[in-house]
């Protein structure tokens, strides 16, 4: 049904993305489909990265990693944005159109009071792109 | 701080020269949440700086006369026995910027050999002209120029050996034609290659150590050459903390007076109340503007927000100069260049100048107060300028917009002096500062829409200042990090109206606050010093690579 599946991953916070980890593996599996892992970096040094390269060398050991520990066929895209806090959005939308997914599959948190104000980035993709989208909570 | 660390810039490795060093950006923050705020901030700069700045404002507002007396006599002592040492570091800054164009190490690109610029030369120009002094401009286009020519042709006088007149140097006594080229050339020497060269030593040096080095988006970081790993204790807590410290005040007495000033040219225009109430509603639209502007980002609000501004800042530009004088501007432009080339040996000559209010008042004055902004507009640039070569990153900081200062004295300042000259027209002379501008507009046509677009202009001035300004104080409060969570810019943006507003409505809280702000700039001119030293440094390590 898809073939194509991009999962959003923030390295920086690995640990809370174990379910929205599981369920991509899942799928792809089930559905034979292609998995690749999508990281928003920015130019300036981060706490995972020094530089971009650095953060897509990051992002592709991380891919394979999953590809190995799941058995799927997996790559990365790293994304980059002038200023992550509040472009996240729209470097995943442009991520969608650049990989050619057919669903996306992303983790977002149980929605809160400031959801109101400043709606999830889970909710911003599923509003705005053009495949499927799977949001995990929790 | 002599003992510098030998492994400071270690043998480059690769194409990349990173700085091998253990400290993790982020390791010294906390990461918690208040409410539903998330927060990520640094350990103990965001605290200490935020503290601070609190105990400052409410300092000045318990004991008004105690602080005022106190920050006049630290901004006397500042501006008049260290004058010689503001002239003399501003000197080395030009000349230090000039022989990196021509030396191969303007050959090295800011992150990287193979790094590709983030911006194209409209939004990247747009965004650093706008931070770096746009609002400046609009009101001292017309009023510098003519003060400086006013007190030339006034000539000078002195009293017991002292000269206690404001003229440039000796003055031109009744001769028009000289005091214009004086005053003129007076003012390309504050608002030309001085003090973009001041901002473009700091932006460089933190691009270069960000970009190239992998350390984080700070202030401190320009000092590990110097200080090595000692650099994340607490001498690099002092530097940013003084770095928070300057921009956030200098941002909100920048804010009141702006509001001021908005405010007189409002009542020129529309006959709106001059007062504390219209101040506050000017502030807190100025600080909700740069809010939205802050939440939708750099590339959605700064940028955009900077373009605009610009092509309205060129749409009046043209509009004086097509229906000025236009010829008189022209021919002036090309005389005022020569001018300053003529006289600016003399003017940057630090030491037995007899033009001591001259120097001392206005020169010593503005070196203070760019290099007291320096940390806030020096980072702004670097975060936007990746990719450029430092030959490009240099020509286009330093060379491009002293011209294009050039060009906006000449047509501003000298439409206002050539209604003087030519029409006797002298409202734009004896007007306050804050109107100069308008009254000058008033002898063009459509003196409503251009006194209008004026108005506007010094507001988005504000707002790309205010707005630009949070990010970089959110960013050295994070550590480094450009990716803190969003509630933690949105409160330095309304900390910053809301010190503005504090001491807009105490006596004489502002213009306290600003004299101790421009004393920032005395230790700050040391800190520049040492960057130069650590760009230095720095480049010859690319080089090698």
């Amino acid at each position: 049904m898809f073939q194509h599946i991009m999962a959003p991953v923030d390295l920086a916070h690995q640990d809370r993305l174990s379910h929205a980890l599981k369920v991509t593996a899942d799928l792809a599996a089930h559905w034979g489909a292609k998995v690749t892992y999508v990281g928003v970096g920015t130019a300036t040094p981060g706490k995972l990265a020094h530089n971009p390269e650095e953060f897509k060398r990051l992002l592709g050991e991380f891919a394979a990693g999953q590809a190995e520990l799941h058995g799927i066929n997996a790559d990365a895209h790293a994304a980059m944005a002038h200023d992550p806090t509040t472009e996240v959005d729209d470097a995943l939308l442009r991520a969608v159109d650049a990989t050619g997914a057919d669903l996306v599959v992303m983790q977002s948190h149980v929605p809160g009071l400031m959801d109101y104000i400043w709606p999830s980035n889970g909710g911003k993709i599923a509003a705005h792109a053009r495949a499927s989208v799977l949001v995990v909570r929790g | 701080m002599s003992d510098s660390d030998p492994q400071g810039i270690p043998a480059p490795e690769g194409r990349a020269d990173l700085i091998d060093t253990d400290y993790e950006i982020g390791q010294d923050n906390i990461e918690t949440s208040i409410g539903p705020f998330g927060l990520d901030i640094h350990n103990p700069v965001f605290l200490i700086s935020g503290l601070t700045i609190v105990a400052f404002v409410f300092y000045t507002l318990a004991l008004p006369e105690q602080a005022g007396r106190a920050f006049s006599a630290s901004f006397d002592f500042v501006t008049q026995r260290f004058d010689w040492f503001f002239l003399s570091a501003g000197n080395i800054f030009v000349l230090f910027c000039l022989m990196l164009i021509v030396t191969p190490l303007g050959k090295v690109r800011l992150g990287g050999a193979e790094a590709t610029p983030d911006y194209s030369y409209v939004g990247w120009f747009a965004m650093l002209f706008a931070a770096g002094m746009g609002i400046g401009l609009m009101f001292y286009g017309v009023a510098e120029p003519m003060t400086h020519f006013s007190s030339a042709m006034g000539g000078i006088a002195s009293e017991g050996g002292v000269r206690t007149d404001w003229a440039p140097l000796g003055g031109a006594a009744g001769n028009e034609a000289d005091a214009v080229r004086l005053g003129m050339a007076a003012t390309i020497y504050h608002w030309g290659l001085h003090p973009w060269a001041i901002y473009a030593i700091v932006a460089l040096a933190l691009a270069l150590f960000s970009y190239n080095k992998g350390l984080p988006l700070t202030i401190r970081s320009a000092f590990y050459p110097l200080l090595g790993e000692r650099v994340w204790g607490w001498w690099g807590h002092v530097i940013d903390t003084l770095a928070v410290f300057a921009t956030l005040f200098g941002l909100a007495t920048s804010l009141g007076f702006g509001a001021t000033q908005a405010n007189a040219g409002l009542n020129e225009l529309f006959g709106l109340p001059v007062g504390p109430t219209t101040e506050v509603l000017l502030i807190s639209g100025i600080t909700a503007i740069a809010l939205i502007s802050v939440l939708r980002g750099l590339d959605g609000g700064v940028k955009v927000l900077s373009e605009i501004n610009m092509g309205l800042a060129f749409l009046l530009l043209a509009f004086v100069l097509i229906v000025g004088p236009t010829l008189a501007i022209l021919t002036g432009f090309l005389d005022y260049l020569l001018a300053y080339v003529q006289y600016l040996p003399s003017l940057s000559n630090p030491v037995g100048r007899e033009d001591v209010n001259f120097l001392q008042g206005w020169t010593s004055f503005y070196w203070a107060w760019w290099i007291s902004w320096s940390p806030f507009v020096g980072m702004f640039i670097a975060r936007v300028s990746r990719g450029r070569s430092v030959r490009e990153f240099i020509i286009a900081v330093l060379l491009v917009p002293s011209l294009v200062c050039v060009l906006w004295m000449s047509v501003f300042g000298g439409t206002a002096i050539q209604q003087v000259i030519q029409d006797g027209y002298t409202a734009a002379q004896d007007a306050p500062l804050e109107l100069k501008l308008f009254k000058m507009l008033d002898m063009l046509p459509l003196t409503a829409i251009t006194s209008l677009v004026g108005i506007v202009l010094v507001i988005v001035f504000f707002v790309t200042s205010s707005d630009s300004g949070s990010l970089v104080i959110d960013t050295i409060t994070a550590g480094g990090k450009v990716d803190a969570p969003v509630p933690q810019r949105v409160f330095w943006c309304i900390f910053e109206g809301a010190v503005a507003i504090v001491l807009l409505l105490s006596a004489g809280g502002l213009a306290s606050l600003q004299s101790m702000v421009i004393s920032t700039g005395l230790p700050f001119t040391l800190v520049l010093l040492v960057m130069c030293y650590a760009i230095w440094k720095g480049l010859r390590a690319e080089r090698r690579a």
